[in-house]
This record gives C-alpha cells, sequence and structure tokens, in this order.
C-alpha cells in the first residue's frame, strides 16, 4: 500500500475521530491525537519523498488510485493521488509544518474548554486532509475537491470563535470571496474537460498544446485556472478577504493564511504551466497582478498597527512575488519563495502569536515595546523571521525573493516595469519588517501594565519557533544563486516537473544585474536603519509623519477603501437590488398577476351572484323565457336537420 | 271548423299571455293562475296536434299535464301559505332567501 | 411485485386510519413501523431489478378497455431512485411530526401513507391514464396536510396550491386526450399507454402543442420560474412533514414528467423549444438564489433555494447531454436529501421557538451543539461543496450546461457565488454570534429521534458525495436510451470521443478530428463552440 494512502488519510480519520468523540476524550487525548495523526502524517510523507527520490529523475511521476470516483458515459474520473517532486515537496511542507503549528495550539488553545479544543484539532486536522488532496491530487477534480474543501476548513477555522458576529462575517466572506475565483476554475475545468474529454494530469498537461499556442481558448483556460489561484491565493481584486480572515485563531493564521493553503493558487500555475505557457497574454496578466499586488499589499502593510493585519497584508504582498515568479516563467523561483515564506510567514505568525498569549490578546502594535528583554526566544526567533521577510542578504528570503527579481530582468518573459514594481515593493517590506521588530521587542515599554505581566512561552510554543527559525534559514541553502555555487538542489529536484519549459540565459555575469541587486541590497539596509531610527523608542517618528501627510496616511490606514466599495457595490448595492426585486418583481408582478387571476375568478364569482344569482323567481323566469327563444331560434334557424 | 293552425296560434297566444303574467306580476297566487294559463296552452296544443296527426298519445298526454298541473297547484298553494305564515308578505321581489 | 409496493402503502394507509388504536403514540409507533416495512419492501423489489435494461417488472391488467388504459407499471433506471427517495422520506416525515402534530393524529399518518402511495403510483405508472390519476391524487393529501394542520394563512396557500397545479394539469390532460386520439388514428384503437404512445409518429406543429401543454403542467410542478409563487406559501404554512414531502417528492414529479413525458415522447418539439427553457431555468437558477438572499423567512429561504435548485435541475434535463441529465437525475435525488434536511432544522427550530423570522435568531450553536455538528453538512450539500452530494449533481447539471451553450454554463455557474452566500448568511444567523433573544435562551440541544432522522440524512450526504457511482451506473442505461431517442434525428451523435486512458497515450485526435467527431450528444466540446459562444441543436 502506497504511504500516501497514510499520509492523506490518517489527518481525515483524525479528525472524525476528535469531532465526534473529542468532548469526551478530554483535551491531552484529543491533542494527543490530533498530533499523532499529523506526526505520523509527516513521517509517511518525508519517506514517499526519499521514495520519490530513490527513482529515475524522469520516473518520479507515479500516480495511485484511490478509486474511481465518478463516471458519465465514457468519461471516468477516478480519485487518483499524484506524487511527483512538486507535490513530494508540498507534502512534506503541509505535514511538516502542520505538525509544528499542531505542537504549538497544544499550548496556545489551552484556555478553550474541552468540546472547544478537541473542535479546534479536528478542524485543522481536517484541514491538513484538504490541503494534501490538493496537492496530492492527480486530477482537475480531486484538486477541484481539496480545492474546495480548504476554503471549508479555512471557513470552519476563520470562524472558529463562534460567538463573534465578526468572525462568522470574516469566514463567510472567505468563503463568498474564493467561491468568485473557484466559479472561473471550474469554468476553466469544463472547457479541459470538453479539449481533452479527460482531466487527469498525465494526459492534459502533455498535450495541452491542443488549446492551440497563442489561441484566445489557451488564453481563456488559462486566465479563468488563474481566477481560481487569485481567489485561493489572494491576489488582484479578491485579496479582500485574507486580511479580515485573521479574526482566526493565530496558529490558523499561521499554518493555512501564511504557509499553506493561500499558496495554492501559486500551486496551481506551477502545476498547470504548460497551458499558461501557451499563452503570453496569459502570462502577461499573472505576472503584473502579482507584481501590483505584491506593491500594493506592502503599501498598507506599512501602516497598520494590528500586528496580524500587517502579517496578513504582508502575506498577500509575498503571494503577489511568488505569483509574478511564476507569472515570470520563473516556477522554480516562485516555488522556492514559496517554500521559504512557509517557513518563515509560519514563524512570524507564532512568534505574533506568542506576544498576544503573553500580552493576553493585545494586538495593537502602539501598545508594545521593549519586550525582547521579557520574551528572548520569541525575539530572537522573530528577528529571524523579520529578515528573512525583509530580504537582508543571506536569509533564505533573501535567496528566493531576488531570484524572483532577477528573473523579472533576466528571465524569459523579462520586464524592467515589472522589477521596478517588485523592487518598490520589496522596500515596503524591508521597512515593515523593521518596524514590527523594533516596535514590539525594542525601545520602551509603552503600556506597562500589559508588561508587567509579559512572560515568555511554553515550551510547546517556543520549540516550534526555534524549529521554524532554524529552518528558515537553513531551506535558503537549498536555493543559493547560480553564480554563488554549483550546488542546486532545490532546482534540480523539480526540474523534471519544469522539464518543457524553456530556461532562462544562464547569469552571464550582465553587469545590470549586479548593480540592480547591489541596489537592492543598500536599500534593505538603509529601510532597515531608517526603521530602527524611528521605531524604536517610545514616541516614534511616524507619528509626526501621519500628521503632515494626513491625506496619505488616512488612504492607507483605510486600505485605499476598497473593503468599504465592494460594501457598497457587492453588498448593499445588490442587496438593495435584490430586495427591490423581490418587493416589486417576485411579489408585485408574478405573485401579482397569479393572485389576480385567482381574484378575477373571485370578483366575476360575486358580480355574477349579485346580479344573476339573486333570489328574484321572476328575473330566473325571465331567463328560462329568453333561454327558451334562443334555442327554439337556434332551432329555427339551424334546425330541422331532418 | 278551425284549421289546426289556429287553433295552435290561440295556444301561442295564451302561452305567451301566461308568460308575461309570470314575468311581470308579483303576486303569486297571479303567477300561478299565469302558469295554469301556460299548461292549458300547452294542453290545447296537444290536443290539437294529436287531433291533426290521429295520434292517442296526445290526448293521454294532456291528462298527465292535468294531473301534474293539480299536484302542482297544491304544492305551490300550500308553499305560499307557509311562506305567508312565516313572513306575513307574499310578494316574490321580497322573497330571495332560496339564492344560496 | 411493484403492485405491491404501492398496495402496501395505501393498505398501511388504510390500517392506519381505521385500525383500533388507542392512542396517539399507538398510531405513531404504528406508522413509522409500517413506513419502516415499506422501505424494506423497496429495498427488496430494488434488489431485484436489473438496471441495464429498460422497463422492468411490468404488470399489465386490463383496466378501461373502452378507453384503451391499463393497469399497467413498470420501472426503470430513472423511477428507481425516485421510488427509494420516496420511500426514505416517510419515516422521516413520521419522526419529524412525533411532537408538532397533535391534532387529529390518525388522519395526519392515513394522509402521509396514502401520499406515498400515490406518488409511487406516479413512478411507476406506464399508463398515462394511471399516471394522472395518481398525479391528481396525489394533489389531495397534500391539500389536507396543509389546509389542516399547516400555519396561520394555510387556507390560502393550501387553495392556491391545489388550484395552481390543477390549473397546469388540465391542460396537459387534455394533451393526453389528444394522443389518445392520435393513438386511435394511427394504432386502430384508443391507446393511454405509454409504450404505444413511444411508437406513435407525430409531426412536428402537433408536437408543439403538446409539448407546451405537458410543459406548463410539469413546470408549475417543478416549480420553473415565473410559475414558482405558490412554492414559498405552501412551504411556509405547510407542517415540516408536508414540506419535507412536497419538496423531498412532489416537486420530482415535475422534472420527471418532464424526462418521461417531454423529451421523451416529443423529441422534436424539446429540441425546438430547448432554447427558451434553457433560458428560462437560468433565469430561475440566478432568480430564486437571488430571492433567497433577501428573505427573513427561515422557512421561505429554503423554499426559495428550491427553486433555484430545481432550476439548475432542469438545467441539465434540457442540456440534452448525459453529463447533464445524469447530473438532474442525481439533482431530484440529492435535493430531496438536503433540502428534506434543511425543512427538518427549520422544523426543529420551530418547535422550539416558534418563530421563523431570522432577526429573532442567533448563536443557536451554544445550546445545540450536536444539531450544530449535524447542520454544517446539509448546509455544504446545499452548497455544493465537493465530498457531498450536492457538488457532483452541481457538477453535472452545469457541465451539461456548459456544453449545451458555454456562456449559459458560465451563467448559471454564479450560482456556486449565490448560493454559497445565502446559505452560510443563513448559516450565521441562526447558528453564530451571540445569543440573540430570548427565546434562543431557552433551546435545547436534539433529542435522539430528531438525531436519528437528520443522521440518516447526513450520512446520505457524505455516501452519496463520494460515491456518486453507487447511483449514477444504475441509471446511466436508462438516460442514455432516453438521450438516443432524443436525438436519433440529429446528424449522427459520433460516441464521445474516447478519452484517453489514466496513464495516458496520446489523445489521438489532433485538433481538426476533435472537432469533426463532436455530435450533438458528445461529451467533447470543440473549439468553435467557444469562439461562436454557441451549439446548434
Amino acid at each position: 500500500m502506497s504511504p500516501l494512502y497514510v499520509v492523506l488519510f490518517l489527518p481525515l480519520i483524525g479528525a472524525v475521530i476528535n469531532r465526534l468523540f473529542g468532548a469526551r476524550l478530554g483535551k491531552r487525548a484529543s491533542a494527543g491525537l490530533a498530533c499523532a495523526a499529523v506526526l505520523t502524517a509527516f513521517a509517511f510523507a518525508v519517506s514517499a519523498f526519499l521514495g520519490l527520490s530513490a527513482l529515475a529523475p524522469a520516473a518520479r511521476s507515479v500516480v495511485t488510485p484511490v478509486y474511481g470516483f465518478l463516471t458519465v458515459g465514457s468519461f471516468k474520473i477516478g480519485f487518483d493521488l499524484l506524487l511527483d517532486p512538486l507535490s513530494a515537496v508540498m507534502i512534506c511542507v503541509v505535514t511538516g509544518i502542520g505538525s509544528l503549528i499542531h505542537i504549538y495550539s497544544v499550548a496556545y488553545m489551552e484556555e478553550e474548554d474541552d468540546a472547544e479544543y478537541a473542535r479546534f484539532f479536528a478542524y485543522i486536522n481536517f484541514f491538513v486532509f484538504s490541503m494534501l488532496t490538493l496537492v496530492l491530487a492527480a486530477n482537475f477534480m480531486v484538486i477541484f475537491t481539496g480545492w474546495e474543501l480548504v476554503g471549508v476548513s479555512s471557513y470552519l477555522l476563520i470562524g472558529y470563535y463562534r460567538g463573534k458576529t465578526s468572525a462568522a462575517d470574516a469566514g463567510k466572506k472567505a468563503f463568498i470571496v474564493n467561491r468568485v475565483g473557484d466559479l472561473g476554475f471550474l469554468l476553466g475545468i469544463f472547457i479541459i474537460m470538453g479539449v481533452f474529454g479527460s482531466l487527469d494530469f498525465g494526459v492534459v498537461l502533455p498535450h495541452a498544446a491542443l488549446l492551440g499556442a497563442g489561441s484566445g481558448l489557451a488564453t481563456a483556460t488559462a486566465l479563468l485556472l488563474f481566477m481560481g489561484a487569485m481567489g485561493k491565493s489572494a491576489q488582484g481584486p479578491l485579496y479582500v478577504w485574507l486580511p479580515d480572515a485573521m479574526e482566526g485563531p493565530t496558529p490558523v493564521s499561521a499554518l493555512i493564511h501564511a504557509a499553506t493553503m493561500v499558496t495554492a493558487g501559486v500551486f496551481l500555475v506551477a502545476r498547470c504551466h504548460a497551458i499558461f505557457e501557451l499563452s503570453p497574454t496569459a502570462m502577461g496578466v499573472v505576472a503584473w497582478i502579482g507584481g501590483l499586488t505584491a506593491l500594493y499589499a506592502a503599501t498598507i502593510a506599512m501602516v497598520q498597527a494590528d500586528i496580524k493585519r500587517v502579517l496578513a497584508y504582508s502575506t498577500v504582498s509575498q503571494l503577489g512575488y511568488m505569483v509574478m515568479g511564476v507569472g515570470l516563467g520563473a516556477y522554480t523561483a516562485g516555488f522556492f519563495h514559496l517554500l521559504t515564506h512557509a517557513f518563515f510567514k509560519a514563524l512570524l505568525f507564532l512568534g505574533a502569536g506568542s506576544v498576544m498569549h503573553a500580552l493576553h490578546g493585545e494586538l495593537d502594535m502602539h501598545k508594545m515595546g521593549g519586550l525582547r528583554k521579557k520574551m528572548p526566544i520569541t525575539h530572537i526567533t522573530f528577528v529571524i523571521g523579520a529578515c528573512c521577510l525583509a530580504g537582508v542578504p543571506l536569509t533564505s528570503g533573501f535567496f528566493s525573493k531576488d531570484e524572483i527579481l532577477y528573473m523579472a530582468i533576466a528571465g524569459p518573459h523579462a520586464s524592467l516595469c515589472l522589477w521596478v514594481v517588485g523592487y518598490l515593493g520589496a522596500c515596503c517590506t524591508a521597512f515593515y519588517s523593521g518596524r514590527l521588530v523594533f516596535q514590539i521587542f525594542y525601545g520602551k515599554p509603552r503600556d506597562h501594565h500589559a508588561y508587567d505581566h509579559a512572560h515568555e512561552s511554553a515550551w510547546p510554543m517556543a520549540l516550534p519557533l526555534v524549529v521554524l527559525a532554524v529552518g528558515s534559514l537553513a531551506v535558503g541553502l537549498l536555493g543559493l544563486p547560480k553564480f554563488a555555487s554549483s550546488w542546486q538542489p532545490f532546482s534540480d529536484w523539480l526540474a523534471p516537473v519544469f522539464a518543457d519549459v524553456k530556461t532562462a540565459p544562464e547569469a552571464d555575469g550582465g553587469s545590470l544585474v549586479y548593480w540592480l541587486m547591489l541596489l537592492y541590497t543598500a536599500t534593505v539596509a538603509f529601510l532597515g536603519w531608517l526603521s530602527y531610527q524611528w521605531f524604536a523608542k517610545e514616541n516614534p517618528k511616524p507619528t509626526a509623519l501621519a500628521a503632515r501627510w494626513n491625506g496619505l496616511y488616512r488612504l492607507l490606514w483605510n486600505k485605499y477603501y476598497v473593503d468599504e466599495f465592494y460594501q457598497l457595490v457587492f453588498v448593499r448595492a445588490f442587496l438593495g437590488y435584490s430586495r427591490w426585486l423581490w418587493r416589486w418583481v417576485d411579489q408585485g408582478i408574478i405573485d401579482g398577476a397569479v393572485n389576480a387571476v385567482g381574484g378575477f375568478a373571485q370578483h366575476l364569482g360575486a358580480l355574477l351572484r349579485e346580479r344573476v344569482q339573486n333570489g328574484q323567481t321572476r328575473q330566473y323566469a325571465a331567463f328560462l323565457m329568453a333561454g327558451v327563444c334562443l334555442l327554439l331560434g337556434l332551432v329555427f334557424i339551424y334546425g330541422g336537420g331532418r | 271548423m278551425f284549421g289546426v293552425g289556429f287553433v295552435l296560434a290561440l295556444a301561442l297566444a295564451i302561452f305567451s299571455i301566461g308568460a308575461f303574467g309570470v314575468l311581470t306580476r308579483r303576486d303569486p297566487l297571479v303567477m300561478f293562475i299565469s302558469i295554469e294559463m301556460m299548461f292549458n296552452a300547452a294542453n290545447l296544443a296537444l290536443v290539437d296536434l294529436s287531433n291533426y296527426l290521429k295520434l292517442v298519445q296526445g290526448h293521454a298526454l294532456v291528462f298527465f299535464v292535468i294531473a301534474v298541473a293539480a299536484a302542482e297547484v297544491a304544492v305551490g298553494l300550500g308553499i305560499i301559505i307557509a311562506i305567508f305564515r312565516t313572513e306575513k308578505d307574499v310578494n316574490v321581489d321580497h322573497l330571495s332567501e332560496l339564492k344560496g | 411485485m411493484l403492485s405491491l409496493i404501492i398496495g402496501s402503502s395505501l393498505l398501511s394507509a388504510l390500517v392506519v386510519a381505521f385500525g383500533p388504536w388507542g392512542s396517539p403514540g399507538a398510531v405513531r409507533r404504528v406508522s413509522l413501523g409500517l413506513s419502516l416495512v415499506q422501505i424494506g419492501i423497496v429495498v427488496w423489489v430494488l434488489s431485484q431489478m436489473d438496471s441495464s435494461a429498460g422497463f422492468q417488472m411490468q404488470e399489465q391488467v386490463a383496466w378501461i378497455p373502452a378507453l384503451g388504459s391499463s393497469y399497467h407499471l413498470g420501472i426503470d433506471g430513472i423511477s428507481r431512485w425516485l421510488v427509494a427517495l420516496n420511500a426514505l422520506l416517510l419515516p422521516i416525515s413520521i419522526l419529524a411530526s412525533w411532537n408538532a402534530v397533535q391534532k387529529n393524529v390518525r388522519a395526519f399518518h392515513a394522509l402521509l401513507l396514502a401520499l406515498q402511495a400515490m406518488v409511487y403510483g406516479v413512478f411507476l405508472s406506464l399508463d398515462v391514464f394511471l399516471f394522472y390519476l395518481f398525479w391528481e391524487a396525489s394533489l389531495l393529501p397534500m391539500y389536507f396536510l396543509i389546509g389542516v394542520w399547516g400555519g396561520e394563512r394555510r387556507l390560502y396557500a393550501t387553495i392556491k396550491f391545489v388550484l395552481y397545479t390543477l390549473s397546469g394539469s388540465l391542460l396537459m390532460l387534455l394533451a393526453m386526450i389528444w394522443m389518445a386520439f392520435l393513438a386511435r388514428k394511427q394504432l386502430g384503437h384508443l391507446s393511454f399507454d405509454l409504450v404505444d404512445w413511444k411508437s406513435l409518429a407525430i409531426g412536428v406543429d402537433v408536437q408543439r402543442w403538446l409539448f407546451l401543454a405537458f410543459f406548463l403542467a410539469f413546470a408549475i410542478k417543478v416549480p420553473l420560474f415565473p410559475f414558482h409563487t405558490w412554492l414559498p406559501d405552501a412551504h411556509v404554512e405547510a407542517p415540516t412533514a408536508g414540506s419535507i414531502l412536497l419538496a423531498g417528492v412532489l416537486l420530482k414529479l415535475g422534472t420527471y414528467g418532464l424526462m418521461r413525458f417531454n423529451i421523451n415522447l416529443f423529441p422534436e418539439a424539446a429540441l425546438l423549444f430547448q432554447r427558451p427553457v434553457l433560458l428560462l431555468c437560468l433565469i430561475g437558477t440566478i432568480y430564486g438564489a437571488v430571492m433567497v438572499l433577501v428573505q427573513t423567512d427561515f422557512k421561505k429561504m429554503v423554499a426559495y433555494s428550491s427553486v433555484s435548485h430545481m432550476g439548475l435541475c432542469v438545467l441539465g434535463l434540457f442540456s440534452f447531454t448525459l453529463a447533464g441529465q445524469q447530473g438532474a437525475l442525481l439533482t431530484m435525488l440529492n435535493h430531496g436529501i438536503s433540502t428534506g434536511a434543511l425543512f427538518l432544522v427549520v422544523g426543529i427550530f420551530y418547535e422550539r421557538c416558534h418563530t421563523r423570522d431570522l432577526s429573532q435568531y442567533g448563536g443557536a450553536i451554544a445550546k445545540m451543539p450536536v444539531l450544530g455538528l449535524l447542520f454544517l453538512p446539509v448546509v455544504f450539500s446545499s452548497m455544493g461543496v465537493p465530498g457531498t452530494n450536492g457538488f457532483v449533481n452541481e457538477f453535472l447539471c452545469l457541465r451539461g450546461a456548459f456544453l449545451a451553450n458555454p456562456l449559459l454554463g458560465a451563467a448559471a455557474a454564479l450560482t456556486l457565488i449565490l448560493g454559497a452566500a445565502y446559505m452560510l448568511r443563513l448559516t450565521q444567523k441562526v447558528m453564530y454570534g451571540p445569543v440573540a433573544s430570548h427565546a434562543m435562551e431557552e433551546l435545547t440541544d436534539i433529542n435522539a429521534r430528531e438525531r436519528t432522522s437528520l443522521g440518516v440524512f447526513v450520512a446520505l450526504i457524505f455516501v452519496l458525495g463520494v460515491f456518486p457511482n453507487l447511483v449514477l451506473s444504475s441509471t446511466e442505461a436508462s438516460v442514455q436510451m432516453g438521450l438516443d431517442r432524443l436525438l436519433q434525428g440529429q446528424p449522427a451523435a459520433a460516441p464521445a470521443v474516447a478519452p484517453p486512458v489514466v496513464q495516458g497515450s496520446l489523445p489521438s485526435a489532433p485538433r481538426a478530428k476533435l472537432a469533426e467527431t463532436k455530435g450533438k450528444g458528445s461529451e467533447v466540446l470543440a473549439f468553435s463552440d467557444l469562439n461562436g459562444a454557441e451549439v446548434k441543436p
């Protein structure tokens, strides 16, 4: 039996048991069960990874059919799993980081009562199952199943605090916005089904050229699939759900809304790159939406006060880089950024959770400061995470983001404009990363009451932080720049998947490239220093700046008023219109017509009763006579047939 | 004697007078008399035509009609008296209880 | 054997009505027991049938020879699962009214059983006269169920329901008589037999009128936009058991009729009217969903969602593709399950809070964790989330619609978003947030009886969601036969281009060949379709 069965179904079993019987198991047992399920899954995922690496590179694509899901005529879709280098990396990341976050949650969720505690672990186990379904999918049907199921688990976890209206709203918003993307995805699937008569990756992707290179059909298919990716990966106009999703418990934000689920869009584009490659237009759209989202979200992140919101916008921004990477045809680079981001962003979220936990749920950065003495482990690990995020040279984030920016000028679809956009985004990133670190951990405490009660977190929370910090630094070694090292484990590993893509020209030492990289490094350093100057104090300078540039500041603070705009157009106006439709068209015209028919019959009856059936004997007699006369008349005119 | 047409015309005239009476008068007794006239007009027509066609059935039918008319008058008068007892009024225009 | 199904159900009704039962409790227990026996019988009979062939287990006894009508029963893959659904929903309806119905218990249960018998009759009749008899007879029990045990405006609702449906079926009756005379002209004797009717050759002009007459009757029953307004009224006033059966099986009489009569008997007219019908369904699907969004009445929301779902069902049906029709058939079954469950939940709440006004609801999940656990799968099923049964039928129906016309499919797929929006809104209003009102404070969690009935639904939701082939494999032959008949006059429908095997040899056909082999019934879409965005029938 394939280890994939264990990897995939163990978390599902854990989820079911915890959901049904968790309240009776007690905290220890339900947490133990959930962690054991994910850890075992991780072990088997690693064994699957190793098993795959033992195969020859060209043979590293193994399909495991589980059962026949749907048969219509000659069209068959199976629940099939595909293990290839791409999904092997993903299952290790999902179960690995998933395990750490499970362990972290053991302590973080301690204060919930037994039933709620078990429910949390059931949901998060279920999420792991759904995500694994998504990444292991061997056909579009299974990937769509996983795609929707991660949406469901995300909905459940965002709305985990059931009593809070805002949490329920956020969950609902996340699901509906994601559904907008899924709509596109589904239509894309229909086109693929129609053209190829199959949904299996093994059939569709190698023959993607049937769509016609550069044809409108290929562009339509690619963009529809990308619509799904935009929803899941919070890109372009569909990003709005992710910041709200922070209503969920922090480990959820770390696992789902930073490390794994939101990268599904990038995964999808990478998986279907054969289709995207057919259409330069689609690739351009993907790259530009990624780049613009990266810059846009980063500007918002610069001024937010809530730690988790800053991290959320930062996630949107980093996802933008990944999408830009895959849109530039730099799949390996985009995917590498996905990997490093999974580590350092999970780390940052867990660090933020640790701070929150220490400060009893305080999220406002303006009330923090000087925590480095109270929380040494959280401090160190957070700094590492922030350095990676900012792209400080020699950290993993530097290698991965730099690779994407490099591809923007040297890759197959290079565009200098896009590089500028990415560069500006990176500047903002460096700035807000510095701000996060300095405002939380440096300077003097701004809220002494909270500060006095702060404490370092328990080991189940600290351990994942340390592991992730080490991982964040180490994972960078897998993808050193090509000119620096000939050891390229990551791109070599993924090479079979992207074998069909035309590769970028080797870095030939073009001087522009080096100068731009130098510029980038210098900017990061300068902005780090600037943020130290501004934020590591009791009265940060930006307060003055914000007062001076009030209009701009308010625009950023209010996130460009996009939420308000959506609320107005898609919710208020739409509901208002629907209400009008209901009142006037449904109740008024349609039901009105039905009732009018009934009413007409009723009134006619009443009228006849009044006028004809009135009990006047003589009138009846008159009708009788008239009738007789009429009949006789008819007989006279037409009758006498014989 | 009179031709068949003449008797029929007479029957028609009596019938019409009767019908007119039924439609215009409000007194139930007069209406009854009018109805009797219509019956008898029909009887007249029957007798005349069976005489003309040399058929005996018409004559037989007349007896039935007379018998039915008598029974009907008995029942009708009974009803009128019953109504008069309860309503103290036998103007048919005031009686519309049976319209349902 | 099929008579056994109808007969035992009718007999049960009589036993309940006239048996020596002392207390209401005894009546309830007896009818529950009888309905479970029913399930046993149905399962036994269905297990005997072979799904690969046409009508089976036929029984034919002369009945009114002068009219050419006989007592003729038969079952095929299309009616099979509807019969099963009908059997399944009855015990659940009885359980749902265990406490809710206190007035005239004996009559209530007898009517439920009688209704079931009539519905069996509709699904199993192969004689159209018999069909019509059962069709109209099924109105009567429902008339009383709503009219006697309903809510405040029950008379308005029940009269509207009966008159509306009746006026549609009168036209159908005329069309049936017309058909019988056509049979006399062509076969030499009056005939109401469906099998005879299928052999008639009918000119397109005549077909057109006949199609419209039948269509009106079924469209009202389904109900399709704009004939839907009786449904919310009827549902809102009906007792829970009535709502479950109304949504669960009575609406399916309409879609079943469309499939059995309109499409099968009048193929040319069906093709002729395909576009307007599809358009109507599209409007209904979207419109129904939009209507749900603005309702403030719990039960009306569920009722309007039925309009949307049934619109999608007929959309699949009239896509005239195997995927669409299989999807439509599955929708009939799945909608019965998920909407039945939703109405059950509405009933559970109404029994406790005595209000359907959503503004009074909120935070129920804190008081009713078990209900919350069982309710979510139902919500997801109604939204069409993969893993639940709702997904499979939505996928197939949309797929069919997309094949018929990509733009149509894309527009209908909006229901994905709207469906999520209204179901999540409903869930949030009822379940989440702070406890909203005094009524919610006193909620008690569901008891074992309610757990059982909801649990059955949830189990089916998952089983059918994960293994849809359980149903689809047994309906495919019948649906395909119907489609073949429908499309036989069409330019030769190539067998769907064989999709390459899983491990992926070349999809043998290059582009041109793919386009060329594409036929009307084929599952393969050619490029021209997308560019021109239309498929000519």
